[in-house]
This record gives structure tokens, C-alpha cells and sequence, in this order.
């Protein structure tokens, strides 16, 4: 069980929004039909008409399911939405987040710094990789939520628990991102660097790190995901608080609008701030993207 | 790892892994980590017992049905995304929003429509396995060759034959991609759903062991699901080298 | 099967920058890369290392440029023992190893700022550079949004930038298409003929290292030894045009191909 790169949950395809638009254009090679539309089919296909009609029809079934109902359970969009719009009008909703945020941006945070430390130090140093690659691989593979009854049983049902919950979901990717990104880059860039004399610590600065940080970062996107993830289940199975309490508090009152607007809300949330991470990434580390179209 | 000039293995440091577990729960550190030698003793106490048996027995169902259903679903979804653009503008923006979105929130949702129940935790897999295997499946079949589609058509391939004679081979590596990826989340989508019901299979055996303080018998599980999680997804990598190998050939 | 002119000997070499005696290269402990390689760069001259896939071009230009080290043997640079990468030495990548995260100048000033220089002095030494290398204008631009031959003269500019006595470049135009490969091996021509620098050029084409050298290292392939010097007598002042039309340079690409020839099987 060596490295495979490949074994990896790199980023596949990323996410919608900015990934569409990299991509110039809806014409690219491949499989795709290649004929020319006439102006009407043009005005249908087109991908802003196509992501209208497709969120309009998401939200037409959602209200035609919901006045059926196909489940009593299951509340009307206009329904969800007034529920939402109720919670925003009277601030409950801001101070669910406050608290779903709190162990959520902590692990986010402790994981990011661990877990890059962590994964750059395996990726230079074959010792380092010897010693902590198979806990991650393990871990990678394992399902790790099963650990949360333990981590209540030795920290509590606190922020540390709930902390410590998010960094266990969010770390393995991050680190074997960061050690795989690391691992792989370019010979040619670490030769380069050497040719030109540049001393082990400048060649990790300015050649390794650079070269390795768009994986890193998928690895960071990606532990996001995991340690919403974690947030959410750990709100959900060791204490109802922030959003995971009006989940639970208004299902067990049968109040399935405030329910399913605050699930839509999180979802919601964590795809935005997971695009930010993204935009951020651009912004701060990748000047030959913003450079050009 | 070299050391002295000589190769030391990976599954080495699992072993130095397990010694330091031994150490620790030996020193009685703490009453949460017993000695691994204890147990790897209750493991062949308790994975002959029926309620252990009958655990694993409703998780691997819930999880195989899972993966199949998703698969089913997902692999055709995603072809028919790679090959029309409007299927793919429909689609592709839901599939990449469940894709990273914290779908432990829908599970409280699958939940009240469908219970407490077997059914609820055949969804939650789904739900966690099949949106990686939709997007693999699409890129596969957009990185086919154009000439292999027109050579298909043009020795008079109707869309039936084009479909299971060349998409679904040609973009099979993807595929298989895409489902291993899936199937590791299955693994984790099935704990997440059972710990979330709590009164099937492992859920109930944590929630047993747990309120009981039962630590040895709490790791003895862990071990085992660890493990299997483990080698189902290296057999599925080894799998899917030996159909890379063939890709390659393929040219 | 007998080569239809003879090769031009090589001359004993009187001044060289770079001197290799018997060089022995194994690779993890088995591939036997070069064996028992002894030859001499002369300085300011163009020297190409010619011979089939595999022969062990690149291991010999690497160890020249310090970055493998030897099994066996040793390189001295201007009298001293090569032990890794040093100021007296430039290296050209075949992929033209950008950092593609980083603009040309950045790119170019690259060597300068490991050396210390100070920003607005390497700033200033860099743009000579590229203009030199004709890329004047392309300052700020990025590596993806280049072709290759412009690649290939960033890196380039900043082999050049550096000031080294020898300039190694393994390769150079094998990524680049055919019209643009013809324009530069004119263009490094020039450069010989103007900068006081020693070339090491890796190359597989016989054309081009007919075209470009002073002197042609024939490798044989496993292990890689050397199989002949050759010096191509051919006036480089006039028409550079004109070289390909030479009877010393037609008959000089025959003799290697046939002397080649005996290697491939
Ligand atoms: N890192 C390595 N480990 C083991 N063997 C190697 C390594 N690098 C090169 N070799 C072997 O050493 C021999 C010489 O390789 P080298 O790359 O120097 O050849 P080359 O003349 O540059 O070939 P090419 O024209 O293809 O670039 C080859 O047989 C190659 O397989
Ligand atoms: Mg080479």
C-alpha cells in the first residue's frame, strides 16, 4: 500500500459555477453534439436559460410534492421558504450559525494547519511518510464517524468534542492531498531549482510549495466538505445546537418547514463558503489565472 | 523507508502502530484505549455472537443495496450527461452542489419520510455513494475519442448498440472511478445513517457497547469495520489498476 | 559496412572549461547508465553529445551539471572537481522546467535572486536577457501563455542571465516544431559566435549537431562509451543559410548516420 496517486479522492470535477466558466465556452472536444442550433434552439441550450429552467423545475417539483403531499412530512418550497425567511426576519437563524460555526471554523482551521504540516512534511521526507502514511490511508478508507461515541466519552458533549469531530473528517484528505501534491512535483522544477543553486529551503518555498498548492488546495476544499460534514453530524449526535438544534427541535415538534429551510440554508452555506475558498485560492496564490482569460 | 541501507516495509509502521497502541493501553493511560492484545482477544469472543453477526449482516445488505441502486442510477445518468449538452446543463450543477454539500443534513430529511428504518439507511448510501460515480461516468464518456463514436456510426451502430458497445466500455476506467470513490463514501454513508438511526445494526451495537462502557468491545467493532473498509478499498484500487493497465494498452 | 569519407579527427584539445575522466555512471545498482567516459569541452566552443535513445545523453549532461552524482570518475570545471550545482555551470531543460505560477521575468530572474542579487539589478540584467533572446515585451506574461519555442527562450534568457562559463542544454528544441527548431539552432549559432561561452548541447538529431557543433561526442548505447569525436570542418562566418547546403556538412550528417547505424538494431 505505497503511494498511488491515483488511489486518491482528488477533486474531480469541482464545482459548478467557477469551473464552467474556466472552461470557455460550451463547445469542447469530445463526445458532445457538434451541430449548429438555429437562433431558437440557441436561446434554450443556452447555459444561463438551462440553469434557470432547471432550478425552476427543482423548485415546481418540490411544490407540486409538497401539496400532494407525497409524505406528510414533506412541506411545500413556498412553505420551506417562508419558514426561512422567518428565521432570518428574526435572527434565530444568524445565532444557530454563530454556534454550528464555532467547532466548525476551529477544526476547519486546526485541520488546514495540522493536516498541510503534516501531509508536506511526508511528501519531503520519506521517514515521515513511512511512519504516518498508512494511519492516513486507513483513515482515508475508514469510516470515522464511528469514533464520535468515544470522543464523547473522553471529552464531553462541548465544543472539544465537537471540534475534535470536524478535524477527524476533514484531516485524512488534507493530508494525503498535501503528501500526494508534494510527492509529485515536477523533477524537472526541483532540478531546475538546484541548477541554479538555490539552497533545500528556498527549493521548498519557492519551487515544491508553489507547484503543490492547487492540489493542496482541492485537499482543502475537500476537507471542507467533509468537516461540514462532521459539524453537522456531530450537532445532529452528541448535542442539538445551532443549526443541528432547530433540525432536531422542529421535527420533533413536526415544524417540517423551519426543518427543511434550516437543512436548505446549511447546504446552502457550505457550498458558498467552499466557492470562497476557491475564489480565495485565485486571489491570493495563482497570479497566472487572474493575469489572463 | 531505508535504514542501514536496507528497504523497510509500510505495513512496518502499521506494526510499530499497533506496538505503541499495546504500550499505552498496557500503561492504562487512559480507560478509553485498552491493550490491542485484549482486544484482538474479544474479537473472537464476539464476531461469532449473533448480534455481531447480525450487524455486519444488515450493514453489508444496506450497503450492497446502496452501491447497486447507485450505480444503476448514477452510471447511465452520468453517460446520458456526457452526451447531451442539455442533460448536462440540467443536471451538472445539482450533481456538483450534492457533491461537496454536508448530506449528513438530508439524512434527518430521509428520516421523517421514511423512518427509522432499513430503507432510510439504503438512501443515506445512495445519497452518499452516487454523485461521484454521476461525474466520473460523465467524464469518461467525454474523454472519448471522437473518431471512436464516428467509427461506430459509421459501420451503422444504432444509439442502443453505440451505448452498450462503446460508451459504456470506453469510458469503463472512469467508471470504475468513479465507483470505487463511491463506494468509499457508501462505506462511511452507511455508519453515518446507522449511527444517525441508532437502533440497526453497527449504530446499536455503539449505543450498546457505549452506555454499557464496554471499551473492548467497542474496538473489537472498530477494528473490524476498519478493516474491512480498509481492504474493500484496496481490492477495489487493485481492480482498478488491472483495468488502467488494459486502458493503457487500449491506447 | 565502411563509412564513405572519413571523419574529420578530432584535435587534441589545448584549452577545456570542462574535462571528464573516467566516468562511470550505475543507476540502483545494476544499469551500468555510462562506462569509463573521458573527454574534454573546449572553451568557447559548441560541443554536442549525439547518440540513440538511452545511451546515457541526459545521465552525462546531469552529471556534468552536478545534479547525479557519479559512480565512478570525476568532472573538473575550469580545474576543479565538480561535487554538485555551481555558478560556473547553466542548464537548459528539454521541458524548459517554468515555473508556471510565476511571470517570464520572474522566471529569469530566478538564478539571480538564489545568488543574492539585489531586485532592481536583476530586474535590469533579466530584460537585457530577454531581449537578447528576442522576447522583449513578454516581461509580465506567464509560461501557459507562451508557445513553446517562446517557452524554450525564457528558458533560455535565463541560463544566459546567470553568467556561466558553460551553458548545458539537454535537448532544447525537442518540443518545439520543426520551423521554429531550424530558426533557433540559427539563432544559438549567433550566440556562440557572440557570447565567450562553452555550449554542451544533448541532442539525437545528426542534422542538428552537424549543424550547430564544433565538436560531436559520439555515444554508443549499453553501456554508454564513447564512440568517436568528430570535428566538422565547416566555415561558420558567412551565410548561415549556406551551412546546409555545405559538402562538408552533407557528407558529415552520412559518415555519423552510417557510423550510427551500427548501433541500432
Ligand atoms: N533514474 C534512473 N534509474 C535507472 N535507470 C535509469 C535512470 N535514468 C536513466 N536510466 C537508464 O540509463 C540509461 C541512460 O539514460 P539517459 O536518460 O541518460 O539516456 P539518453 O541518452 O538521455 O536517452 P534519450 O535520448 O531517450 O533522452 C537508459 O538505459 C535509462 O534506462
Ligand atoms: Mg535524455
Amino acid at each position: 500500500m505505497a503511494e498511488h496517486p491515483n488511489q486518491l479522492e482528488v477533486e474531480p470535477a469541482g464545482f459548478a459555477l467557477a469551473r464552467e466558466r474556466s472552461a470557455g465556452g460550451p463547445s469542447r472536444k469530445g463526445a458532445l453534439l457538434d451541430r449548429r442550433p438555429g437562433a431558437a434552439t440557441r436561446f434554450f441550450t443556452h447555459p444561463v436559460t438551462l440553469r434557470i429552467v432547471s432550478a425552476a423545475a427543482l423548485c415546481l417539483a418540490w411544490q407540486w410534492a409538497g401539496t400532494v403531499p407525497i409524505s406528510p412530512a414533506f412541506p411545500t418550497f413556498t412553505e420551506t421558504m417562508a419558514a426561512l425567511w422567518a428565521m432570518l426576519a428574526d435572527g434565530s437563524l444568524f445565532a444557530a450559525f454563530a454556534i454550528t460555526l464555532q467547532p466548525l471554523l476551529i477544526g476547519l482551521v486546526v485541520s488546514a494547519i495540522l493536516g498541510v504540516a503534516v501531509g508536506v512534511a511526508m511528501g519531503l521526507d520519506e521517514r515521515a511518510e513511512w511512519f504516518a502514511s498508512p494511519i492516513f490511508i486507513v483513515a482515508q478508507a475508514a469510516p470515522l464517524a464511528a469514533l464520535i461515541p468515544l470522543i464523547v466519552f473522553a471529552y464531553g458533549i462541548g465544543l472539544t468534542s465537537k471540534t475534535l469531530v470536524v478535524c477527524i473528517m476533514a484531516m485524512p484528505v488534507i493530508v494525503l492531498n498535501s503528501f500526494a501534491a508534494v510527492r509529485h512535483t515536477p523533477v524537472s522544477l526541483t532540478e531546475m531549482g538546484r541548477s541554479f543553486l538555490a539552497p533545500r529551503r528556498k527549493v521548498i518555498s519557492r519551487i515544491i510549495l508553489p507547484a503543490a498548492s492547487p492540489v493542496i488546495f482541492a485537499g482543502l476544499r475537500l476537507g471542507c466538505a467533509s468537516g461540514f460534514i462532521g459539524a453537522i453530524l456531530a450537532e445532529l449526535l452528541i448535542t442539538p445546537t445551532g443549526v443541528g438544534d432547530i433540525i432536531t427541535y422542529s421535527r420533533s415538534i413536526a415544524d417540517y418547514p423551519s426543518m427543511y429551510a434550516a437543512i436548505l440554508s446549511i447546504i446552502v452555506f457550505s457550498v458558498v463558503f467552499i466557492e470562497a475558498i476557491e475564489q480565495a485560492e485565485v486571489i491570493l496564490f495563482r497570479p497566472e489565472k487572474r493575469a489572463s482569460p | 523507508m531505508i535504514v542501514f541501507g536496507r528497504r523497510i516495509p509500510m505495513v512496518a509502521s502499521l506494526l510499530l502502530w499497533a506496538i505503541l497502541w499495546e504500550i499505552i493501553g498496557q500503561l492504562q493511560v487512559t480507560i478509553l484505549l485498552p491493550p490491542l492484545s485484549s482486544v484482538v482477544m474479544r474479537l473472537f469472543e464476539i464476531v461469532p455472537t449473533a448480534s455481531f453477526m447480525s450487524a455486519l449482516g444488515v450493514t453489508a445488505y444496506a450497503f450492497i443495496v446502496g452501491n447497486v441502486i447507485a450505480i444503476a442510477v448514477g452510471v447511465p445518468l452520468g453517460i446520458l450527461m456526457g452526451r447531451s449538452v442539455i442533460a448536462d446543463r440540467l443536471f451538472l450543477p445539482w450533481v456538483n452542489l450534492f457533491l461537496s454539500a454536508p448530506l449528513t443534513a438530508l439524512v434527518p430529511v430521509i428520516m421523517v419520510i421514511f423512518g427509522l428504518g432499513q430503507t432510510t439507511i439504503i438512501l443515506t448510501v445512495v445519497l452518499f455513494a452516487i454523485w461521484i460515480i454521476v461525474l466520473d461516468a460523465r467524464a469518461g464518456v467525454r474523454s472519448i475519442s471522437p473518431s471512436l463514436v464516428e467509427m461506430a456510426h459509421s459501420f451503422g451502430a444504432n444509439r442502443l448498440q453505440a451505448f452498450t458497445r462503446i460508451y459504456l466500455w470506453a469510458a469503463l476506467p472512469e467508471i470504475l472511478a468513479g465507483i470505487r470513490l463511491g463506494v468509499i463514501r457508501a462505506v462511511k454513508g452507511v455508519i453515518i445513517g446507522q449511527l444517525l438511526v441508532s437502533i440497526v445494526g453497527f449504530g446499536a451495537l455503539f449505543k450498546l457497547y457505549g452506555s454499557r462502557f464496554l471499551m473492548e468491545h467497542f474496538w473489537t467493532a472498530l477494528l473490524v469495520l476498519f478493516a474491512l473498509a480498509f481492504i474493500l478499498a484496496e481490492s477495489l484500487a487493485w481492480l482498478e489498476r488491472r483495468v488502467d493497465f488494459y486502458a493503457a494498452s487500449r491506447g | 559496412m565502411n563509412a564513405p569519407i572519413a571523419l574529420t579527427a578530432a584535435r587534441p584539445v589545448t584549452d577545456s572549461v570542462v574535462e571528464v575522466r573516467n566516468l562511470d555512471k550505475i543507476y540502483a545498482g545494476t544499469v551500468q547508465a555510462l562506462k569509463d567516459i573521458t573527454v574534454d569541452f573546449p572553451r568557447g566552443q559548441l560541443t554536442s553529445l549525439l547518440g540513440p535513445s538511452g545511451c546515457g545523453k541526459t545521465t552525462l549532461l546531469k552529471i556534468i551539471a552536478g545534479l547525479l552524482p557519479a559512480s565512478a570518475g570525476e568532472v573538473r570545471v575550469n580545474g576543479k572537481v565538480v561535487s554538485g550545482p555551481g555558478p560556473e555551470r547553466a542548464f537548459v531543460f528539454q521541458d524548459f522546467a517554468l515555473m508556471p505560477w510565476a511571470s517570464v521575468i520572474k522566471n529569469v530572474t530566478f538564478g539571480l535572486e538564489m545568488r543574492g542579487m539585489a531586485k532592481a539589478e536583476r530586474e535590469e540584467i533579466a530584460r537585457r536577457s530577454i531581449a537578447r533572446v528576442g522576447l522583449a515585451g513578454f516581461e509580465n506574461r506567464y509560461p501557459h501563455e507562451l508557445s513553446g519555442g517562446m517557452r524554450q527562450r525564457v528558458g533560455l534568457a535565463r541560463a544566459l542571465c546567470v553568467d556561466a562559463d558553460v551553458v548545458m542544454m539537454d535537448e532544447p528544441f525537442s518540443a518545439v516544431d520543426e520551423q521554429n527548431r531550424r530558426k533557433f539552432q540559427e539563432e544559438l549559432l549567433t550566440l556562440v559566435a557572440q557570447e565567450k561561452k562553452t555550449f554542451i548541447f544533448v541532442t539525437h538529431s545528426i542534422e542538428e549537431a552537424v549543424y550547430v557543433s564544433d565538436r560531436i561526442v559520439l555515444l554508443s548505447p549499453r553501456p554508454g562509451r564513447i564512440a568517436e569525436i568528430i570535428e566538422p570542418d565547416i566555415n561558420r562566418d558567412g551565410d548561415t543559410e549556406a551551412i546546409r547546403r555545405h559538402p562538408v556538412y552533407l557528407d558529415t550528417v552520412d559518415a555519423i548516420w552510417y557510423s550510427l547505424k551500427t548501433y541500432l538494431d
